[in-house]
């Protein structure tokens, strides 16, 4: 039983801490609850499918397949997270000066929504499919699912739903003004540690072998495989012994998203429009 | 001021699509002489428990998982995570290494670990 919680809430923590941050980033908008949960539902649904053709999936691509396909959805959710940091640096503050005036901020509110819904099911479908296989496979071996691991597995669940709430409660509490500056930079190095993610997929596929050496090794400072080097490695992107186009990768996607934030950005206005 | 945007725009894509197209082909290059080397998990043991290989070229590993349950195939040294489902195969690909002991263990199941050795 502890054995099943310990993976469970392995697997659940990082897709948990997503969640979380989503759901402050998107606080104050309306109908982000439905989106969160749509995101969350999709999430789940996808990953039983893909739990359920993950040998098929794995044979794709000869032998790649599983690889490919999650260097493709985490490079697709890095889109979707740079793309929300650009839109919102575009149209943040008059989102926030029309929250009030719901309609507006429905519509206005609702295109970044849906890419950081998409984001929250692809972080869902990433750790869920892997619950869902591990479960599986001790429910097949203990000839039905056995009381003990439905009990680790629903604490295990339980615990990540706490992380989810601990993170948005943490991240809350900052006063609005400096939130969007706050979530902005998290959502940026979020994005940068998925594309240095989609790299080592890529480079375990033998597709990408170009600067591939590993560059550091802190793993006697902070192990990634600890609980503080898991959530650092979710949300910074750390890795003990990253690869230098791992890092190159990093370093790019941070820029490309600053760069992007500042050319997209409104330019202060001069004069105060008369109220 | 667009039109500056839309130049940044117009010189960053295919700058970032040349560089990839190149880190691809480069990939393709080395396959042929990629080691493969078998591995089968079974009872929550690696069989065999250390495998060897040559400095200096790519290595495949084929791990078989012949156990009732999905493992996790891992390792930070390799930089390599693949889950294995029960009673399937898996090919993963590793860089070329220098000479060292590498370790590689089941994610699902910590005790299981095993060692890669390059003379």
């Amino acid at each position: 039983m502890l054995a099943t919680l310990v993976i469970v809430f392995r697997e659940v923590f990082e897709a948990g801490l997503i969640v979380g941050i989503v759901m402050a980033v998107t606080s104050g908008v309306a109908e982000r609850g439905r989106w969160v949960a749509g995101g969350v539902a999709a999430g789940v649904l996808g990953a039983c499918l893909v739990a359920l053709f993950t040998r098929g999936l794995s044979e794709l691509f000869g032998g790649s397949g599983q690889e490919l396909f999650n260097a493709g959805i985490l490079g697709f959710a890095v889109l979707m997270l740079g793309w929300h940091n650009v839109w919102m640096a575009r149209h943040g503050r008059e989102l926030a000066a029309e929250m009030h005036e719901a309609g507006a901020a429905v519509v206005a509110g609702s295109k970044s929504l849906a890419a950081l819904a998409v984001v929250v099911a692809i972080a869902v479908l990433r750790e869920g499919s892997e619950v869902v296989l591990f479960l599986y496979g001790v429910a097949a071996a203990e000839g039905g699912a056995g009381l003990g691991m439905a009990v680790g597995g629903a604490v295990g669940l339980a615990l990540g739903v706490l992380v989810c709430l601990l993170t948005y409660r943490g991240l809350i509490i900052i006063p609005t003004r400096y939130l969007f500056a706050v979530t902005s930079t998290l959502i940026a190095f979020l994005a940068a540690g998925m594309a240095a993610q989609a790299i080592a997929f890529l480079e375990q596929a033998a597709v990408l072998t170009a600067l591939d050496q590993t560059v550091w090794d802190t793993s006697w400072l902070l192990s990634d495989a600890s609980i503080l080097g898991r959530a650092l490695h979710t949300l910074v992107g750390y890795v003990d012994q990253p690869t230098g186009m791992q890092l190159v990768v990093y370093t790019a996607t941070l820029a490309v998203i600053a760069v992007l934030m500042k050319l997209f950005a409104v330019p202060p206005a001069p004069q105060p429009r008369a109220a | 001021m667009p039109a500056i945007r839309t130049n940044i725009l117009a010189t960053l894509g295919p700058v970032l699509i040349a560089s990839l197209l190149a880190a691809l082909s480069a990939g393709a290059a080395s396959a042929e002489d990629t080691v493969t080397l078998p591995l089968t998990i079974k009872d929550h043991r690696f069989e065999p428990a250390e495998v060897h290989a040559p400095a200096g070229k790519p290595i495949a590993l084929q791990v078989k998982n012949l156990g009732a349950t999905a493992a996790e195939f891992e390792s930070s040294v390799l930089h390599v995570e693949k889950v294995v489902a029960a009673g399937a195969e898996a090919l993963i690909h590793v860089r070329p290494l220098e000479p060292g002991r590498y370790k590689f263990f089941d994610d699902f199941h910590r005790a299981t670990e095993g060692y890669l050795v390059v003379p």
